[in-house]
């Protein structure tokens, strides 16, 4: 099956991200991190780490000081599904950590995500984000948008598009998940 | 995970650490701000008590409105029981209302596993007379997890009346299961026959704590004793009640667990329940994050007729 992004693609495509949310947020003060379990949480790591580097070798932006250092979150939306009744009793879906170590109150919160496909996963993350308090703005990191909306619901920043038939799965696999860094499309 | 929850005994391994893991992420839910998840919207629960109960009822319902489940509470002192309506009659009546779940607390053994019979709806056993606790069980096992991060090799001596003990016999199951070193002890006419093929007995509760690294103290059931099994409380503290000496035999980590209520100065010293190797407040803690675990596990939508 085709390997559609390898290890050095991933780093230099969250590397881009990266410059992009800096470009666009002017200050990190009040920016936050929330990854959506599984692989969203590692990838809102790198982000952050990124940004910090940069943010070592450039300086910080213009007018703003700050470490570099970024708020991270993990946030795991299985509760918030709406395809709960649809599983076999038996089959339930394992409940992951959630682990949202600030107030979210008045931040500016990036989501991010491996895949952007229906969009029902980042509208369960915006419910149980919520719920935690009233950012001030919420926006949209994805590794890879595969298309396929079924709510109308749009990434901010996008690794990749990539043009996918509903048949066909992606896998992101990540060596703080998988032991390895690729994309691969199967079927 | 079976449509019911009605003992230990029918939940695998994988089962059982299934519940524990899930519960860990339940837990976090508790120390939110806003204390609630939408996953059981629109699901009913009725709490059906024929026992009294604080802590397991109100674990229970806090459980379920942290879910977002309808629940209502069926005490039964005020209940058509009191007409004389037998339970199946009460459980086809409420069957009739379609609820989705049943929690059922009853002064029989065996209750549970005849509501599982004739209902539809999933039955969670909230303790069914001497036979079995499953719940607590498993928030006892999370709450030695969280401590002692494993429960394989552990030695747990469980102290007190035994006989009348659902409690005893679900963390008996439970805790074999897993793999622990299980010592039980209490006055001989509290010790039940039979029990010695599953663990360890000792009418000495020296010899069961010594070295433990988990102490779990049973209450004396007065409400279910018919006859005389010891002389006097006074006595029965005197040789099986935990007091701060005796607990300098269990390794100097131990933890002392009681599902409460608890009777100080009968089984437990009330500077031990008190104490820093007390868990016992914990466990209650733990109590609703476990049952959060079990509603969910089992509320699942499409009914799977292979587990069933």
């Amino acid at each position: 099956m085709p390997i559609v992004m390898d290890g050095d693609r991933i780093a230099r495509t969250l590397t881009r991200i990266a410059h992009e949310i800096l470009e666009r947020s002017k200050g990190l003060d009040d920016l936050a991190l929330v990854g959506i379990q599984r692989r969203g949480v590692p990838l809102a790591r790198r982000i952050a780490g990124i940004i910090k580097k940069i943010h070592e070798t450039d300086g910080p932006p213009a007018g703003h000081a700050g470490t570099g250092d970024l708020l991270i979150g993990e946030l795991d939306i299985t509760l918030y599904r709406d395809d709960f009744q649809r599983h076999r009793a038996s089959a339930q879906p394992m409940v992951g950590r959630t682990d949202i170590p600030f107030s979210i109150d008045d931040k500016r919160i990036l989501l991010v995500d491996d895949v952007l496909y229906t969009g029902r996963t980042i509208r369960a993350a915006l419910d149980a984000l919520i719920e935690f308090g009233r950012p001030n703005s919420i926006h949209l990191a994805v590794l890879v948008d595969r298309g396929h909306r079924e709510l109308p619901i749009k990434a901010d920043y996008v690794g990749k598009n990539l043009p996918t038939s509903r048949s066909q799965s992606i896998q992101v696999r990540l060596v703080e998940t998988d032991g390895r860094d690729e994309v691969e499309i199967q079927g | 995970m079976k449509k019911d929850l009605l003992g230990i005994g029918d939940l695998t391994r994988d089962e059982i650490y299934r519940v524990l893991d899930t519960a860990v992420a339940m837990r976090e839910i508790g120390e939110r701000p806003i204390k609630k998840v939408p996953t059981l919207r629109g699901k009913t629960v009725v709490n059906l008590f024929y026992e009294a109960s604080t802590r397991t009822r109100t674990s229970f319902e806090i459980a379920e409105k942290r879910l977002s489940a309808d629940t209502l509470n069926i005490a039964v002192s005020t209940s058509s029981v009191q007409k004389g309506e037998t339970l199946a009659d009460t459980a086809m009546n409420l069957e009739a209302m379609s609820p989705d779940m049943i929690v059922l607390r009853h002064a029989s053994s065996g209750a549970c596993h005849l509501l599982s019979r004739i209902c539809k709806s999933r039955i969670i056993n909230a303790g069914d007379g001497m036979h079995e606790h499953p719940t607590q069980a498993l928030l006892d096992a999370f709450t030695i997890r969280q401590h002692k991060k494993t429960i394989e090799g552990l030695k747990v001596a469980i102290v007190g009346d035994l006989l009348h003990s659902r409690v005893l016999r679900s963390n008996v199951l439970l805790l074999t299961k897993l793999g622990a070193e299980v010592w039980v002890s209490g006055p001989p006419t509290l010790v039940p026959r039979g029990i010695q093929q599953r663990v360890k007995v000792s009418t000495s509760v020296e010899a069961a704590i010594a070295d433990a690294d988990v102490i779990m103290m049973l209450r004396i059931q007065q409400e279910r004793m018919q006859g005389a099994y010891f002389p006097s409380l006074r006595e029965y503290f005197q040789l099986f009640g935990m007091t701060r000496e005796r607990v300098r035999l269990a390794r100097p980590d131990v933890i002392i667990m009681h599902p409460g209520p608890m009777n100080r100065g009968v089984e437990i010293a009330s500077d031990v329940a008190d104490g820093p190797h007390s868990v016992i407040l914990e466990q209650v803690a733990n109590g609703v994050a476990v049952r959060m675990a079990v509603l969910y596990l089992l509320a699942g939508g499409v009914e799977d007729e292979a587990a069933a």
